[in-house]
């Protein structure tokens, strides 16, 4: 069979799973749509935070741009896992315990001020929508590739079938897809990454076959081989990167708390029955993330030693059948400035020949490394559900911030139980429309925005909900305050680095890096923006009257993790 | 101060306690052997790896999963031991 067969066959296996899941698992009031009922388990929940979690971002993209980047690529690794620790110690418990439906519900109630809960949908809504604009897009990238219809008509097929089980099963249709989603997502990437390994090391577990020696009999280690590589094409060692240390600290920090302070992930956290479940299932769901971000590091090296054995100094005529593929789709290109028919594949500029768009080393990966059809089909299938499982997370996130914090706790407070939960859905169905129409007309700063998402929600969310949490006195005036002028902050970086508005436009943005303050990337000033955010509401506290008694009981109450009961809806 | 008051407190103190080692852990791991001293950990090399890039590009996540689910079991404990289990 070929490629193109075992696809479709795949894909259209995954997607009736999912479909036949939605239908199975309808929602039947606004507790179901929203917290999938309150008593999903801790394996389960973590499975499908796990799905939530890896997007077409950690999927697709990750591993190729690590092995672009190398060490410095070690800033998505370290950023995006370590954030679960601070989920699982600072946060999780404490949400769960406080047994509410969304984020802007808990800064709403412990903030005691409509002002606060409409500031924190403000920052859950800019957050969620950049984040999901990207996700359609993926899976317009990977129909376009792996099935040959136009990039549009895949997003609508996308668009299609996350309305229809994110808008009949809510939290709970999603929780259950999402667990068949880590399944299909965690076994595409890993069956590769093994193959290649064995190929290249003879080691079958990825992880360890990176810190081996070659299998060629040249008893060189891979990493040794691919830094000798590199260099000799005036690229930086692999093991060794070009950032500075400052910035890879504070994109590492920023994307850390970003991550904690991500409303699609915290809400799953509600939808366990106890504290002690919540802290579980963040182990697990860290557990099987980690499956897949030690992996990636290990393919990134893999497919970075093997692009370069492919077509550094190779005539362009003997290239593969993929090269010509991928050629085609646009990211792949090559320009043979010398006109030798050679691929001259180099760091310096105005020399290079080869563009290559890190996007596609893992989707190609399969077929550079010859594997069979069946391997390269199950890439597709699986890149398919992460961004899927992701994008309905976030839509999910969208419709809950409108139908519960914007339509019933600040509109329309006295609307049915009936008339929220088709709110609920018809919200979802417009936040789908919106997200498919920006991934079939991407502006062109949705892959920066995306990257910036995590120091949005460093610089609004997070300092937020820990002094909620950790510091009794906070009060409304204080963490108002820290929220706007830390997002403020981070906007207000985001514009002038990263795309120049202050400066004349997206083209005097190289120039502006040596303006960086203390050297730090726009990406990396997240955390600038949270300290700041932290010490702003401090300040602001001890000018301003104390939080009511009540307010402070409820700390101390969401402090102890016994009688959470479930979720409610007051 | 009534007797679970009294519990509430101590266990809220241990608790913080416990979470100033783990965080200390979860911060040598990362920014300390994967960024800060990744330079002169480099000297040191386990099989292929050099071990700072190690620990930024492997050995940190494995420790940030151990130290959640240490955490589990501690906080258990503590959940038994003050009587807020359930």
């Amino acid at each position: 069979m070929t490629v193109q067969t075992w696809t479709y066959l795949l894909v259209g296996i995954t997607f009736t799973l999912y479909i036949g899941i939605a239908i199975w698992s309808r929602a039947g009031s606004t507790k179901d749509f929203y917290v999938a009922g309150g008593g999903v388990s801790p394996l389960a929940n973590g499975m499908a935070t796990a799905a939530d979690w890896m997007s077409a971002a950690s999927f697709i993209s990750m591993a190729g741009i690590i092995s672009f980047a190398g060490y410095d690529g070690s800033v998505y690794l370290m950023g995006w896992t370590g954030g679960y620790v601070l989920l699982a110690l600072l946060l999780a418990p404490y949400l769960r315990k406080f047994g509410k439906f969304t984020v802007p519900d808990f800064i709403g109630d412990r903030y005691y001020s409509k002002t606060a809960r409409i500031v924190a949908v403000i920052c859950a809504l800019i957050v969620s929508f950049t984040y999901v604009a990207g996700q359609m897009r993926g899976v317009g990238v990977v129909f376009s590739r792996f099935l040959e219809v136009d990039i549009n008509t895949g997003v609508i097929i996308g668009m299609v079938i996350v309305l229809f089980y994110a808008v009949l099963g809510g939290m709970k249709g999603i929780t259950y897809t999402q667990v068949a989603q880590f399944c299909v997502l965690i076994f595409a990437f890993m069956v590769p990454a093994i193959f290649i390994s064995i190929q290249m090391t003879g080691n079958p577990i990825p992880q360890l076959g990176m810190g081996s020696k070659l299998s060629d009999g040249s008893g060189m280690y891979l990493l040794d081989k691919l830094n000798g590589l590199s260099t000799e094409l005036g690229f930086a060692a692999y093991t060794e990167g070009k950032k500075s240390t400052i910035d890879i600290f504070m994109i590492t920090l920023a994307l850390m708390v970003g991550t904690a302070g991500l409303p699609h992930v915290i809400v799953r956290f509600f939808t366990v029955k106890r504290v002690k479940d919540a802290r579980k299932s963040a182990g697990l769901a860290l557990l099987l993330i980690a499956i897949l971000y030690t992996a990636a590091p290990a393919v990134a090296v893999f497919a970075r030693t093997n692009m370069f054995k492919t077509v550094s100094n190779q005539e362009y005529a003997k290239m593969p059948e993929w090269f010509k593929n991928w050629k085609t789709t646009g990211l792949l290109n090559f320009n043979d400035k010398n006109g030798d028919g050679i691929i001259q594949y180099v760091a310096d500029q105005t020399q290079n020949e080869l563009i290559v768009d890190p996007d596609i080393m893992v989707l190609a990966n399969p077929e550079i490394a010859d594997l069979p059809a069946w391997v390269i089909a199950l890439v597709a299938a699986g890149g398919l559900a992460a961004a899927l499982s992701t994008a309905a997370g976030l839509l999910l996130v969208i419709s809950a911030s409108v139908s519960h914090d914007l339509i019933k706790k600040i509109f329309v407070p006295n609307i049915s139980e009936k008339g929220e939960l088709w709110a609920a859905r018809g919200a979802a169905t417009v936040a789908v429309v919106i997200a498919g129409y920006f991934g079939i007309n991407p502006p062109g700063f949705v892959a920066a925005v995306v990257a910036l998402a995590f120091g949005l929600a460093a610089a609004s969310f997070f300092p937020a909900i820990i002094l909620g949490i950790f510091y009794k006195k906070m009060n409304k005036e204080g963490a108002i305050a820290g929220m706007i002028i830390g997002i403020s902050l981070m906007l207000f970086y985001m514009l002038k680095f990263k795309f120049g508005i202050f400066d004349g436009g997206k083209e005097a943005v190289p120039t502006l890096e040596k303006d960086w303050w203390f050297g730090i990337s726009p990406e990396g000033f997240g955390s600038v923006a949270m300290f700041v955010n932290f010490i702003v509401s401090i300040i602001i506290m001890k000018f301003t009257p104390e939080p009511p008694k009540n307010v402070q009981q409820i700390v101390e109450n969401i402090r102890i993790p016994s009688g959470a009961g479930e979720a409610t809806n007051h | 101060m009534s007797k679970k008051q009294e519990h509430a407190t101590a266990y809220w103190k241990e608790n913080i306690r416990y979470l100033f080692i783990l965080l200390a852990i979860w911060f040598a791991v990362s920014y300390g052997a994967g960024i800060l001293f990744k330079d002169s950990l480099n000297q040191i090399k386990i099989g292929g790896f050099e071990l700072g890039f190690w620990f930024a590009q492997q050995g940190s996540i494995y420790v940030f999963v151990i130290l959640i689910f240490v955490y589990v079991r501690l906080m258990n404990k503590l959940d038994k031991k003050y009587g807020f289990n359930e």
